[in-house]
């Protein structure tokens, strides 16, 4: 932001050295112009998200009620007031769904980039030598794996039978169940970590690129290792990219929906709820209750928001202590 | 750099011994044995399912079931390439290409929009500025999975439900990549250049075109990336809006394969080739055009 203003500050006192002539007689180009660029961008946004918000919002609100009995009776959408938010929060199976893809995101977050934060230090100093481009390709490349693939790659890794994983640790005595009712979720995490881990490494990773060098020397100057040069220099710098892949993280997590429905075809661990959003679908599809659905589409929405906003709270504090 | 400008001076002295002074940078030398332990593990990870893909694509269905699932039996590759284009009359090979044109055409215009709005953002200054911007920093907490919903009840409300535009058009709007173009615009533009084209007489578009597009190039094809990836896993929207499987991309169809083949055996080996086969153009595509991605993303790195 800061440097936006400067640029401002510097072209604006570049056109009045040219004197106020020429900036008057270009003044109607820009002041149209840039709402010429925006416009397909705006026009599109309040198509395609503004629109489905206030439809959703004017949806939730309603009930159908249907005359008579059965197939014969025409229907009608009468005003329910807040009544589908309440039905939604009192299905017991919808309020699980956020327990589990928080608690879910309480250990997938942290380890994925726990993970992605170790591997772009260690890319970061000459340790990977001479195969560091390969070695970063190769932990990059699940991301381009489409989930639903990848989940479909993991669950055949999972299933007894066709696991060379499974089937490997029971011919040496090792019984491993990956989609047992207390591990089903963790498989399901995996799953994900293959796949963001790369992604988030090579965020990280450029982040820490842009760190000047001569703060290193001065460190190893003052006699610290790599590893504090990581844990004292490098990790506080990078604090900011930390935060946004944080962000991107926890939003990722609350709207699982694709891994756990590719799984829940070899199991029957995983419930047609399993996720908040599984079971806004759930709700919509199947249940044929569009209006519950959407009531349920702007909990998770507002789940989310207040999530992300709470997890900006301490983090940011430690941004600016760090800045310090 | 600083290493390489510093080591002349130290060689003089050290070059002989240079363990020493690896192990004054490095104080723990059993610190490097861990990492490089760590890596070897990481890469183990990260190839596993690749590797059990190629495999397993080899494999004849008895083969899938009955050889260990890291080693390669009977080769049926080809075998399995046929079934997959006989089956059901080729309709995996109609995925594939619809998915290519869904991420495709989505991400070309994709970024088009976002290029052009970002460029709006980064150089002009106009009322509505602030409100674009803070709206469309705001929308990124938004997540996709939740607009699903709706969008689809607005695409049957407007007819568009089932149809290719159903699936296309609500992808092109992608708040990050506005932002990204808004940090590359910054970054490879100067309002002077601006400002001088515009006293030389050029109109605006004309500078956008000939002057901003050209150096937002490494920028557009990260974004352009990231687009044609988001879109290529799209799966939620294409389940809702399309009935008709002759209009599925690739994952939906698969994923349908997999459940189907609970009942349908044979389905299992075609799922596994499919896979790899939806996978091969993603990693021919990142691999090649890796000089702009990285280079993209080092821009990013450096403004968050």
């Amino acid at each position: 932001m800061s440097s936006s203003t400067r640029a401002v500050a510097a072209g604006s006192g570049a056109a009045t050295a040219r004197g106020s002539r020429g900036v008057k007689r270009h003044a109607p180009g820009p002041r149209v112009a840039p709402y010429g660029f925006v416009l397909p961008y705006v026009a599109l946004f309040l198509l395609f998200v503004v629109t489905p918000i206030i439809f959703a919002g004017y949806n939730s609100l309603f009930k159908v009620e249907r005359n008579g009995l059965g197939l014969g009776g025409d229907s009608h959408a009468v005003f329910f007031g807040l009544g589908n938010y309440a039905l939604a929060l009192s299905k017991p199976e919808f309020v699980e769904s956020f327990g589990r893809v928080l608690l879910f995101g309480a250990v997938q977050v942290p380890t994925m980039l726990g993970f992605a934060l170790v591997l772009a230090l260690i890319f970061d100093t000459e340790l990977a030598g001479r195969l560091k481009s390969a070695l970063q390709l190769i932990v990059f490349l699940p991301f381009v794996v489409p989930s639903v693939v990848a989940a479909l790659l993991w669950a055949f890794l999972y299933q007894p039978g066709v696991s060379p994983i499974v089937d490997g640790l029971a011919a040496v005595g090792v019984h491993v169940d990956f989609l047992s009712p207390s591990s089903i979720l963790w498989s399901i995490a995996n799953v994900n970590v293959w796949a963001v881990t790369g992604v988030n490494m090579i965020i990280l990773y450029a982040a820490l690129q842009t760190i000047p060098k001569d703060l290193y020397e001065a460190a190893r100057l003052d006699g610290a290792g790599e590893l504090r040069t990581a844990l004292r220099i490098k990790v506080p710098m990078v604090a900011p990219a930390i935060f946004l892949t944080l962000i991107f993280s926890i939003i990722g997590t609350i709207q699982l929906y694709n891994e756990p429905t590719v799984i829940r075809s070899i199991t029957a661990n995983v419930s047609a709820n399993y996720t908040p959003n599984m079971a806004v679908f759930e709700a919509t599809t199947r249940g044929g209750n569009i209006n519950l659905g959407s009531a349920m589409a702007i909990i998770v929405g507002l789940v989310i928001f207040v999530v992300s906003v709470v997890a900006t709270v301490p983090v940011n504090r430690w941004r600016k202590r760090v800045a310090m | 750099m600083d290493v390489a400008d510093v080591a002349p001076a130290d060689e003089v002295e050290t070059r002989p011994k240079a363990a020493p002074a690896f192990q004054r940078r490095m104080p723990l030398d059993p610190g490097r044995t861990v990492v490089r332990v760590f890596l070897l593990a990481a890469v183990v990870y990260f190839l596993i399912p690749a590797y059990w893909l190629l495999v397993a694509s080899t494999k004849s269905i008895g083969d899938l079931y009955d050889s260990p699932g890291f080693l390669f039996a009977g080769f049926h590759l080809w075998d399995n390439l046929v079934n997959l284009t006989k089956y059901d009359g080729g309709v995996y090979w109609r995925w594939l290409l619809n998915s290519a044109i869904y991420s495709g055409v989505g991400a070309i215009l994709m970024t088009t929009v976002s290029i052009a709005a970002g460029y709006a953002l980064a150089v002009y200054e106009f009322r509505a500025k602030t409100l674009v911007f803070g709206i469309t920093l705001g929308s990124m907490l938004i997540p996709q999975t939740v607009l699903a919903q709706p969008i689809y009840r607005l695409l049957v409300a407007i007819g568009l439900s089932n149809t290719y535009w159903g699936v296309l058009l609500p992808q092109i709007v992608f708040p990050f990549g506005v932002i990204l173009a808004v940090v590359y615009a910054r970054s490879s533009l100067s309002r002077e250049i601006v400002e001088a084209a515009r006293l030389d007489g050029a109109s605006e578009w004309r500078i956008f075109r000939t002057i901003a597009v050209p150096l937002m190039i490494p920028g557009s094809v990260t974004i352009l990336l990231f687009a044609f990836i988001g879109s290529w896993n799209n799966y939620l929207l294409p389940v809702l809006v399309l009935n008709d499987s002759s209009l599925w991309p690739v994952t939906v169809g698969l994923s349908g394969w997999n459940q189907s083949s609970v009942t349908i055996p044979g389905l299992q080996t075609l799922t596994i080739i499919g896979a790899l086969m939806s996978i091969l153009p993603l990693v021919v595509i990142f691999v090649s055009l890796q000089r702009y991605w990285k280079k993209g993303l080092d821009i990013t790195g450096d403004r968050f």
